[in-house]
């Protein structure tokens, strides 16, 4: 039978390799070929250059802020997110009364998890849709309904979420919060509810309040989860290119007012497709690819604790 | 889950019983401090529901306004229930934008499955050279944003002449999603006891049969996890379909997928004094998702979690 192993082996791998290699592996290499020239991507001639580009690309303002835009994200997003959702998650799962029999979650969790986690399921482009209702510059948009309502705001001069520098990117980041807290909610519970019941009654015998068993018992049994979100909403905070480009100001994918949501993948689009410098947007690529590498790396350090066995 | 559990003390008898008392007491400190808790605690969880229900219904309730109401105050009713603008949605495209996503999920969702499991199979099940290297080198690709590799797959498929067709999108699509197909199914497929594929195996099965008519089945549960993972994922894509889909001449069909639609009736209709429309459109975008998600809730986040979880 062991004649026939092979053939089979090579059968099985070829379409996913080749698929998998020719439109993405490929892309990636030759992404740091053409970091290396001039290229304006309509016509095929093109001059080496070295590494002008990453030089430009160290000197532009746009990008550097772009850049700390993403930085503030990839410091904010995963912080917010996994804080709320641990607590979400606690109160679905342990944060009952402990009257009858010791640990249980409050009721309607079951209800509450479906609300919260229905956002995950929307694609962006809905979001886009909501979210510029929602944030309307005028006293029909939802927020400042709200505030006008409860005599926070003058309807006569309403904040314009969504073109003001100073509260563009905060819009954009509560986003990306509303959608995600339900997943990682979902998440955490599963990586709770495998911790055994009686650990929790230990504590609870032990004398600890609500906040010592959260903090000393369900925290450290949850790092591995923690863990794992803290990479994906890293990696989340690299992207955010479909709520910048609908959502902001700007020409060719938003960015605006004056950079102020800039991000790294918007900034890589238009000047790729809209000032058509293909080169120059191959090393910006290149660069954040070494950032998410680099981030990635550190986040899985910096979390790494001595796993618990239970 | 909310149901207490037993009673681990019932009928044990000797010094165990005499810690009752204190027992008792220690429960009564933890429920104390929940009341106060507990008030909190459900205020925060209504507050959240709160806040993810009302921006949707929301802006439903808006496709029954008309323009003038939805530019004026936040708070008024609609005052007449007319399908008006869900027929205006419609009439622009909305279910082209449909049936276009459609027609590339089913195949690519499709592909993906059957690639992804059979690299993922192949790697989990058979030794041989470069094993190790072949499930690092599909793994590796999970990590990075696809838009860093956009330019080179752009000119890539323009060569290719797949610009705007669906199986150039497919293609990508089913590229893009096999790192984590194949890192998905290679664990799961670990997990399959190897007894039924060694019987089948001395039944003189081939290697192919065993795989689709013993292995397949087995991986079911996998699958339907990946798969739901895949369809959301895919259906969510909004910077591929962007660039790869535009129309690449006048007489090109317009094959926009439903973010991409969305968006774009969502820039056209800030000029054309539609936002009702634009609403009905969201809302008919959102059904489909809701009845699947409100349908196999408990698979779709047994789904996307199990996708994060080691």
């Amino acid at each position: 039978m062991r004649h026939r192993k092979y053939p089979f082996i090579v059968g099985f791998l070829f379409v996913p390799v080749v698929l998998y290699t020719v439109l993405m592996v490929w892309p990636y290499i030759q992404t740091f070929g053409y970091s290396l020239t001039d290229w304006s991507g309509e016509s095929q001639t093109m001059h080496f250059v070295g590494l002008k580009n990453y030089t430009t690309l160290f000197g532009d303002t746009v990008f550097r802020e772009a850049l700390l835009h993403n930085v503030l994200l990839l410091v904010f997003l995963p912080v917010i997110t996994i804080l709320l959702a641990l607590f979400f998650a606690f109160m679905l799962n342990v944060g009952g009364r402990g009257t009858t029999g010791g640990v249980q979650g409050v009721r309607g969790s079951g209800f509450y998890r479906v609300v919260f986690f229905f956002p995950q399921v929307l694609s962006v482009a809905i979001l886009a849709v909501l979210f510029e209702a929602v944030y309307r510059s005028d006293s029909g948009g939802l927020l400042n309904g709200i505030l006008v309502k409860i005599g926070l705001e003058n309807p006569q001069n309403p904040i314009e979420w969504l073109n003001d520098p100073g509260t563009v990117l905060w819009c954009l980041l509560a986003i990306v919060v509303w959608q995600g807290v339900g997943f990682y909610l979902v998440l955490f519970s599963a990586a709770m509810q495998s911790i055994p019941r009686e650990v929790f009654e230990a504590a609870l015998l032990d004398g600890a309040g609500r906040g010592q068993t959260f903090f000393r018992v369900t925290m450290p049994l949850l790092w591995d989860s923690v863990q794992t979100a803290w990479v994906y909403l890293a990696i989340a905070a690299m992207d955010f290119f479909a709520l910048v480009s609908t959502l902001t100001p700007g020409t060719a994918y938003g960015g605006g007012p004056d950079y102020h949501s800039e991000v790294l993948s918007t900034y890589l689009m238009r000047n790729f497709l809209f000032y058509g410098k293909s080169g120059y947007a191959c090393a910006m690529g290149v660069v954040i690819l070494l950032i998410t590498l680099v981030v990635s790396v550190f986040a899985l350090r910096v979390t790494r604790r001595e796993r618990i066995e239970f | 889950m909310s149901t207490p559990i037993k009673d681990p003390i019932e009928g044990v008898d000797g010094p165990r019983s005499s810690a009752g008392p204190r027992r008792a007491s220690q429960q009564e400190r933890f429920a104390d401090s929940g009341r106060v808790l507990n008030v909190f605690s459900h205020g925060f969880l209504a507050l959240w529901a709160v806040l993810i229900v009302l921006p949707i219904l929301w802006v439903v309730l808006g496709s029954f306004k008309t323009d003038a109401q939805i530019g004026g105050s936040a708070w008024t009713w609609p005052a007449d229930w007319s399908f008006g603008a869900f027929q205006r949605a419609w009439d622009k495209g909305v279910g082209g934008f449909l049936l276009h996503t459609a027609i590339v999920l089913v195949f690519s969702v499709g592909l993906t499955m059957l690639f992804g499991s059979m690299a993922a199979y192949v790697l989990a099940r058979y030794e041989f050279r470069g094993n190790r290297a072949l499930y690092f080198f599909f793994v590796a690709g999970a990590m990075f944003p696809p838009y860093l590799a956009l330019v080179p797959l752009f000119f890539m498929l323009k060569n290719f002449g797949m610009l705007n067709t669906y199986q150039g999108l497919i293609l990508v699509y089913v590229a893009y999603s096999m790192p984590f197909t194949v890192f998905f199914m290679y664990a799961f497929f670990r997990t399959l006891p190897t007894a039924l594929h060694e019987a089948a195996m001395l039944d003189g099965c081939s290697h192919t049969r065993a795989f689709f008519q013993v292995m397949m089945p087995l991986a079911k549960p996998g699958l339907v996890s990946v798969g739901i993972f895949n369809v959301l994922g895919q259906w969510n894509q909004y910077i591929l379909p962007l660039t790869l889909m535009q129309k690449q001449s006048g007489t090109d069909p317009d094959r926009s997928v439903l973010t991409q639609g969305l968006v774009n009736l969502m820039f056209q209709s800030g000029y054309k004094n539609d936002m009702p429309a634009l609403f009905a459109g969201m809302t008919i975008a959102m059904v489909p998702v809701l009845v699947v998600y409100l349908s196999f809730q408990r698979q779709v986040q047994a789904g996307l979690t199990a996708g994060t979880l080691k």
